[in-house]
């Protein structure tokens, strides 16, 4: 039989094209599936992105710089950087200290701990927002106690403020929690037997080696942050020129039919979306060790 | 130098590293402020209602309606974006094709996407005058201020989470496996349906657990394009906006607790698939 | 776990810390350190005692068993910080520190590499820079976990030699911990066994090798082979006949178990052997010649002998026993 094969195996001639490999699929089946997967994105995703410039630009360039010069347009852009302002690095601060709490320490409940950091992303928006406006209404758990002070909460900043850190809660911690777990603890603590103290090592050690992940959850936190709508919407009661962040503006903008000025102003939250896909891209194709593992959301 | 260690109850394993009690409190004190008072605020007002009381909110027609739309047109569009998000998926980690990479990009647009945003480029899209409305128009499908606009958006949002869920896993399976099965005689076919596809299973289902979650908390990328009509295609999540706007908190509070339990009982789901993939692959 | 035990470490010396894994080395390396605690006991450094001092305080050079390199910074950076995490009072200025990470590079071979980064060394050239980090901040004892696990065999050697050279020349009190008994036995001034947290036995290779304190440390020194045997009188009979070389530990009388070397045995007569067997199998490796040899019941005795005449399996076969250990 061996040598049966063997002669076979010699006379063999050289195959003109090589055999399909055993591992994938025909070259027909293959291309077909890439072009109902593509199709089917550009379907769902890309005209309507495309969609949102091509009518923020449909009477002209002239038009849609205009759109920016309004009062109210101008207010809800300082409302959106003002309330990431504070939302992100908020988030930032909060995910750092869990992180090291939950990846650097041993100790009981550490999972339902995780869990409940990860509980705003399993909430609906919109519920988001109520549970805030059940805490500080009038007729509130705390509510009385704001309105006795004269602390406006919701329909006003800190809401806004509040739902927005909500929303974006888990961004940094979901991030840097597996990415710290992963690195361990060896060289923090090869840091301090060469006499450098925890803040030291934390600076010069930890931080650095976080450094992409920090960045890319932030980016992620900012996003959502500026462009958050159901939460923000129901604490902010949408007081035009006041309470009115860039998405909330879109919607009035929108349903006032103006369509060409709501989508100039949503072209600017698309673009931001496109500069964070972007950035997230090229620190996943360069830096992908240094993010955690299945950590993208 | 005399030792000895021998085990005694703490709180935390002995470390070196500094800063465990205050990153520990810190982190507790914003996860109790920013999280769990607000949500036990809700599980207060909503005990107030009793079960009676959020089951009688849940037997109002329309309210009955908008949960019955939620989740029913959730399920369709998270098995829609499951069959395709797995196509996609495999497509991007099994293939080399020009363009790889962007698409691979453009499958996250929906997380970075303002909800705000793509709802109102759907809504432009899909409507009978849209690039695409027109051409289902002509076919006789109406896709805008339908249910089938809630479909619409509701794939478009669920599509990331069933892609990104089963990607890692599909660019993981080991090549010498399908190998083995194509040296034992099997058919591409065969290895396909034998030996690729159960241990892709788990990852499958928590990828369309998370899109129908998402889907039934979807509100502003629904809002544009559904229409809004009553009994039609009015959501669960619109219908407590519009509960707050009537200063009815307890109506909303009832559904917002329906809505909050049916997502514990999906999380609850992905955390016994994950675990049972566990067991039975050794991987979540 | 460890439980309670004294171990002294003289000043220079290079101790071996060797023990199956899970037998508390680690775990007593990292105590030394101040990296894991203690529930009682102390540390003691040349009197001072370390116990309460936090590990910055204790001037220890510790190398991790995956060297624990910081990934961002080039060799030089992770030379020198120790030094550039003191404090300014206490810290060489720029050019010492410069001449100083220099001197060390020198030392571990490693002159060019001062601007590459962890990722762009082997294995090997990692371990020698997390040994120099360690040097650099002039510890009082330098502590090295595992320093060779992670290598291939033939790096392993070399570095071992290189190793015990740097420690000669430096003088440097050492302390290592290893699971390979002939990395110990080869390296350490003096070895301490440990198994299940417990100190066994602490001596110089030649000690523990001929005079190893319990049949815990004679097994895990290298293989042996129980037999039954009668102590009395001072001596130790297996089947009647007396085992040369072998002294009954005083006033141990009756059955005891008597080990024995694979090289400790001598295939002779069946007629004037201590034990009998049938060759079940033989092979030859580096100049020697193991032979296993079937007793009946049990698993069969493993012998080794010069390689000399070559049995053939079936062979009936006599064991001579020239020597063995007793333990009370």
């Amino acid at each position: 039989m061996s040598e049966t094969a063997a002669t076979t195996f010699a006379a063999l001639p050289a195959k003109p094209d090589t055999p399909r490999s055993a591992v994938t699929e025909g070259r027909a089946v293959r291309w077909t599936l890439i072009a109902v997967a593509i199709v089917f994105l550009a379907l769902f995703l890309v005209v309507p992105l495309a969609t949102v410039f091509v009518q923020a630009l449909s009477k002209g360039w002239e038009t849609y710089l205009a759109t920016f010069r309004e009062p109210d347009a101008l207010a809800a852009v300082r409302l959106t950087l003002i309330v990431a302002a504070i939302a992100v690095p908020f988030n930032l601060v909060f995910g750092i200290a869990a992180s090291w709490a939950i990846a650097k320490f041993e100790f009981p409940g550490k999972s339902l701990l995780v869990t409940l950091i990860d509980l705003p992303f399993s909430v609906s928006p919109v519920v988001s927002g109520l549970i805030y406006v059940l805490v500080f209404s009038a007729q509130g758990v705390f509510g009385a106690f704001f309105v006795q002070h004269g602390i406006q909460v919701l329909f006003a900043l800190p809401g806004i403020v509040l739902a927005t850190i909500f929303v974006t809660f888990p961004f940094v911690a979901r991030e840097l929690i597996p990415l710290m777990q992963e690195q361990g603890t060896a060289e923090e603590e090869a840091a301090l037997t060469l006499g450098a103290s925890g803040l030291w090592a934390f600076l010069t050690v930890t931080l650095p080696n976080i450094r992409w992940g920090l960045l890319y959850s932030v980016l992620l936190c900012n996003a959502r942050a500026m462009g958050e709508f159901g939460a923000v919407s129901v604490v902010s009661g949408h007081i035009r020129g006041l309470t009115n962040t860039i998405p909330l503006h879109v919607e009035i903008l929108y349903n006032e039919y103006n369509f060409v000025a709501a989508f100039a102003v949503a072209s600017l939250l698309a673009g931001l979306a496109l500069v964070t896909l972007l950035i997230k891209s090229v620190l996943e194709w360069r830096y992908a060790g240094e993010l955690a593992a299945g950590g993208r959301h | 130098m005399t030792a000895s260690t021998k085990p005694r109850w703490r709180f935390r394993r002995p470390s070196v590293l500094p800063g465990f009690g205050i990153t520990f409190g810190y982190t507790i004190l914003c996860l109790s402020l920013v999280v769990l008072i607000p949500l036990g605020a809700l599980v207060v007002r909503a005990s107030g209602l009793g079960l009676s009381g959020i089951l009688e909110v849940a037997a109002d027609p329309r309210v009955a309606s908008a949960l019955k739309i939620s989740f029913g047109v959730s399920l369709l569009a998270a098995l829609t974006a499951s069959v395709f998000g797995f196509l996609v998926a495999w497509v991007l980690t099994r293939y080399r094709f020009p363009g790889r990479r962007i698409v691979d990009a453009v499958v996250d647009l929906p997380f970075a996407l303002p909800t705000a945003v793509a709802g109102i480029a759907l809504a432009q899209v899909y409507a009978p005058n849209g690039v695409i409305g027109a051409q289902l128009e002509r076919i006789g499908i109406k896709a805008a201020y339908t249910p089938v606009g809630i479909f619409i958006a509701m794939v478009f949002i669920g599509l990331p989470f069933a892609v990104r869920t089963v990607q890692p896993l599909i660019a993981e399976i080991d090549k010498e496996v399908e190998e083995a099965s194509a040296t034992l005689g099997a058919s591409r076919r065969a290895t396909l349906w034998k030996v690729v596809l159960p241990p892709l299973i788990p990852a499958v289902l928590t990828g369309f657990a998370l899109a129908f979650a998402r889907g039934v908390g979807e509100y502003g990328s629904i809002i544009f394009i559904a229409g809004n009509l009553p009994y039609v295609s009015e959501i669960a999540p619109l219908l407590i906006v519009i509960k707050l706007s009537e200063y009815d908190y307890a109506g909303a509070a009832a559904i917002a607790t329906i809505m909050l339990g049916i997502s514990f009982l999906t999380l609850l789901a992905i955390n016994l698939i994950q675990a049972w993939s566990r067991r039975r692959f050794g991987y979540v | 776990m460890l439980h309670d035990f004294d171990l002294d470490v003289r000043a220079g010396e290079l101790l071996g810390l060797l023990g199956p894994s899970g037998s508390g080395k680690t775990t007593l390396l990292r105590i030394i350190a101040g990296l894991d605690f203690p529930d009682r006991g102390r540390v003691l450094f040349g009197g001072d005692d370390a116990t309460g001092l936090p590990v910055q305080k204790r001037a220890v050079g510790f190398v991790f068993q995956h060297y624990a390199l910081f990934k961002h910074m080039s060799v030089a950076d992770n030379i020198a910080y120790g030094l550039n995490a003191r404090k300014r009072a206490d810290r060489p200025d720029k050019a010492e520190i410069k001449r100083r990470v220099g001197d060390l590079l020198d030392l571990i071979k490693l002159s060019g590499f001062a601007d590459r980064y962890p990722s762009q060394l082997s294995g090997g050239q990692r371990q020698r820079v997390a040994l120099a980090r360690a040097l650099a901040v002039e510890p009082r004892v330098l502590l090295l976990d595992e320093p060779f696990g992670a290598l291939d065999a033939q790096v392993r050697k070399d570095l071992r030699r290189w190793l015990r050279e740097i420690h000669d020349r430096t003088g440097q009190t050492t302390i290592f911990v290893t699971h390979d008994q002939d990395e110990a036995l080869e390296l350490s001034d003096r070895v301490a066994v440990l198994d299940r947290g417990r100190l066994e036995q602490v001596g110089t290779p030649d000690e523990v090798q001929d005079n190893p304190a319990s049949a815990t440390v004679l097994r895990f020194l290298g293989d042996a082979v129980e037999v039954e045997a009668i102590a009395e009188s001072g001596q130790v009979r297996v089947d009647g006949r007396p085992v040369p070389g072998v002294v009954s530990p005083a006033g141990l009388i009756g059955p005891v178990k008597l080990y024995v070397r694979p090289w400790q045995f001598q295939l002779t007569e069946p007629s004037a052997a201590h034990l009998r067997g049938t060759v079940r199998a033989s092979h030859r490796s580096q100049g020697r010649q193991r032979i296993e040899v079937e007793r009946g019941e049990g698993r069969p005795l493993l012998v080794e002998d010069f390689d000399g005449e070559r049995y053939a399996a079936g062979h009936p076969v006599g064991l001579r026993i020239v020597g063995g250990y007793v333990f009370a």
